[in-house]
């Protein structure tokens, strides 16, 4: 019966834990772990006793008084009576929207340099590698200072477009000014506007939603028509013509909202100081977006062409041999293939692009590093509930983008069965 | 990853607050210089000169300030700070003083914890433009594109006066004075604003100062003084009255000439209890008897140091104005040293 308890039973003995090698590694992890809790304890223990020294307490509620400073691009409504927490929603407003901004330049840039660079013209191949290793071998802030003071230094101010006589003027039929403030540019205005929907924080235009609707349901609608046609090609060998059905579903709808709508656009005029009217984009948004975007698109080409050349050249012969043409086969044997490579470099550059970001201030940029992690606290002396706030946030942010594309990745990646 | 982010935090936050419950004045003669914050280059107020020595009328405070602890004028470190990192610098024992144009305001003294030790400067907002722009007041500026310091009263203040005056603006926000001369020149901003002896001072350095204006206007007050961290009163002390002794020492007619021949002893009272030849002044605030001598040696009197500077016959021209002695009509005023 009971055979187990015949096992002989060693007495433990308390030098085992250090010479035993099945007690060992557990004792060494026990030991580091507690070695790391004093230390955070002593951080925070310090840090809490420090902040006694100097009378500070530790509190957000500095977020929901004034603010009492202006900000100057701003996505939602803000006034300087506003509260800090509300600049900091500006802030991070604009900091994604210069990230989203950037990430699409970067790779439209990456994926064109990337391929180029490969080309077999001399002259091609050449120039992208100087834009690489040019773009890639100068620090970001070094870019975004070169864009800005271009920008800055070398564009007409707006008095120079005053005058029955200005040595400057405006572009496309007198509704683009290129200035050293920044490009105006019409903005898109409806008059008969279907107002806007209150979400309590901040407002969205009901007009945007319907358009992005329409041509939501406008691709889905075209999908469903292209899975048709090939199945009438696939029953009778003959493709019906989709071209003008496809114009119309993806354009019809959305221009007949437009009239509907009243869509006319505002155009940019010199009032006072400055244009007044029509879309300004800032220097500081502009510098940032070449800087950002130039910059890490150089890496992206690096990456794009490592994915391109991770293939083999079996594949491209084996395309050819079938008779398609060099575009064809990059488009539809090769990308699809080196996208497996490509996408997890990717990933990283992205969070690259978002964090720096943080470098707006350069150029004066209002990101959520200048108003929350900033002006707020340079006015309210909050240096450690602002910093912990903001690298919070940008953790949020990287986590979110990098769970995305990892979703996406997931997706295209080698299914293997 | 958000543990190590978080005690990252608590590690920097923890080490650059270690310094502060030590005793400044201590620990200054213990390292054998003071570490002053100033402006990253604000002519006559902060800036160094060709050969690498900070000049200036803050610069000079700070110099005294060293001169009366520890006998040296030039044993100053001095580390520039902008408007966004000199709180910061203070609050974290980075620097000892700060010495950088900048307001006393009720927050700042109360909330961000900081002892001011009076005020070296009344000045007031103002604003400058172009000549050739054609514009007389500020409340003219409707519209107007602003190049402005960030983190400063300014913004605030600049803020207040558009909304008060039901005006818009558009604000571009700079790092540093240099920054905002530059763009203020490339022309990307109409107006530059900042305190009126800022103002000054930064047109001195123009190719042609007089191709700008500063407008009439001034839109607030700004009482700039030396600052340094609550909780060591001895240090807030040592720094106050050696700035009452400079303005004290214009007032009873001590110049960096005849200092040496009047700390011998005068027939004035208030003179000896200053200079040391009686009273034992310096000794009851934990210095020795000569540490007024020293401090007005270093660049000589309030007065002095201002004409020196900034004054009318410096390129940035700044009149006495409220600056002047008390007996001048002026605000400085120095309390007694009974």
């Amino acid at each position: 019966m009971a055979t187990t308890s015949e096992i002989p039973h060693k007495s433990f003995r308390l030098s085992m834990l250090l010479y035993d090698t099945r007690y060992r590694s557990i004792t060494i992890q026990i030991f580091f772990l507690m070695l790391l809790m004093l230390g955070a304890a002593w951080l925070v223990d310090n840090t809490i006793s420090n902040l006694q020294t100097l009378g500070k307490d530790f509190s957000f509620n500095y977020l929901f008084t004034t603010a009492g400073y202006d900000i100057n691009q701003r996505l939602i409504e803000y006034t300087s009576q506003s509260t800090h927490a509300r600049a900091a929603l500006v802030g991070f407003l604009n900091t994604i929207l210069l990230a989203v901004l950037a990430c699409v330049l970067a790779t439209v840039l990456g994926v064109i340099a990337g391929v180029l660079r490969l080309s077999k013209n001399w002259i091609v191949s050449r120039l992208m590698t100087i834009y690489v290793e040019v773009f890639r071998n100068i620090p970001t802030l070094l870019w975004i200072i070169i864009f800005g003071a271009i920008m800055t230094e070398s564009m007409p101010a707006p008095n120079a477009f005053r005058g029955d006589d200005p040595s400057a003027s405006m572009l496309f039929n007198e509704s683009v000014a290129i200035t050293n403030r920044g490009i105006y540019a019409p903005e898109p205005l409806f008059s008969r506007s279907l107002g806007n929907l209150d979400i309590g924080i901040f407002l969205i235009s009901i007009d945007l939603l319907a358009i992005i609707a329409l041509i939501v349901a406008g691709i889905y609608a075209n999908r469903k028509l292209m899975v048709h046609a090939t199945k009438v090609q696939n029953a009778t060998g003959v493709r019906p013509t989709t071209w003008w059905k496809t114009l119309a579903i993806l354009f019809g709808p959305a221009i007949v909202l437009l009239v509907a709508l009243g869509f006319h656009l505002g155009y940019p005029s010199l009032q006072g100081f400055n244009f007044q009217g029509g879309t300004h984009i800032r220097n500081s948004l502009i510098a940032m977006w070449l800087g950002l975007g130039i910059y890490t698109g150089a890496f992206i080409a690096e990456i794009v062409r490592s994915g391109i050349l991770a293939i083999s050249k079996g594949q491209s012969e084996a395309a050819f041999a079938l008779g398609l043409q060099p575009t064809l086969t990059t488009r539809l044997v090769i990308l699809p293939q080196a996208l497996r490579v490509i996408i997890p470099p990717l990933i990283s550059q992205y969070l690259n692009i978002t964090k720096n970001t943080s470098l707006a201030l350069a150029v004066g940029y209002m990101d959520m590093r200048s108003t929350l992690g900033g002006i707020s606290i340079n006015q309210t002396g909050r240096e450690l509930e602002g910093m912990m706030l903001m690298m919070l946030i940008y953790l949020l942010i990287s986590l979110t983008i990098s769970g995305l594309m990892n979703v996406y990745n997931s997706k295209i990646k080698l299914k293997e069965r | 990853m958000k543990k190590t982010v978080f005690f990252g935090t608590l590690a920097a936050a923890g080490m650059s607050a270690g310094l502060v419950s030590a005793q400044t004045v201590d620990q200054i003669t213990e390292r054998g210089e003071l570490i002053c914050g100033v402006s990253t280059g604000v002519n006559g107020f902060s800036a160094p000169d060709a050969n690498g020595v900070w000049q200036g009328f803050d610069v000079d405070v700070c110099r005294a300030v060293a001169a009366a602890v520890l006998g040296d004028p030039m044993a100053v470190n001095f580390v520039p700070t902008t408007g966004q990192t000199r709180f910061s610098a203070l609050a974290s024992g980075e620097i000892d003083m700060l010495a950088r144009n900048t307001t006393w305001t009720f927050s700042r003294d109360v909330d961000l914890k900081f002892t001011f030790a009076g005020v070296n400067y009344y000045d007031g907002q103002g604003f400058m433009m172009k000549r050739s722009m054609g514009v007389g007041s500020a409340m003219d500026l409707d519209g107007a594109t602003v190049c402005i310091q960030t983190g400063t009263t300014t913004e605030l203040n600049l803020a207040d006066f558009f909304r008060a005056n039901d005006m818009e603006y558009e604000p571009v926000p700079i790092e540093t004075n240099a920054e905002a001369q530059q763009q203020y020149l490339a022309g990307s901003c109409d107006v530059y604003t900042t305190d009126v002896s800022g103002l000054a001072a930064t047109r001195a350095s123009f190719e042609t100062p007089g191709d700008h204006v500063i407008l009439p206007e001034v839109i607030s007050k700004e009482p700039l003084g030396p600052a340094v961290r609550n909780g060591d009163d001895q240090w807030a002390d040592v720094v106050m009255w050696t700035l009452n002794a400079l303005i004290a020492a214009e007032e009873l007619g001590i110049t960096s000439a005849n200092v040496a021949e009047l700390a011998e002893g005068t027939t004035n009272p208030q003179i000896n209890r200053l200079l040391g030849s009686e009273g034992g002044m310096g000794e009851i605030m934990g210095l020795d008897a000569d540490w007024a001598v020293r401090a007005i040696s270093a660049s000589g009197n309030y007065g002095e140091i201002f004409s020196a500077n900034i004054g009318e016959e410096t390129p940035i021209g700044l009149a006495r104005g409220l600056n002047a002695q008390w007996t001048q009509g002026g605000l400085m005023y120095a309390p007694p040293f009974n």
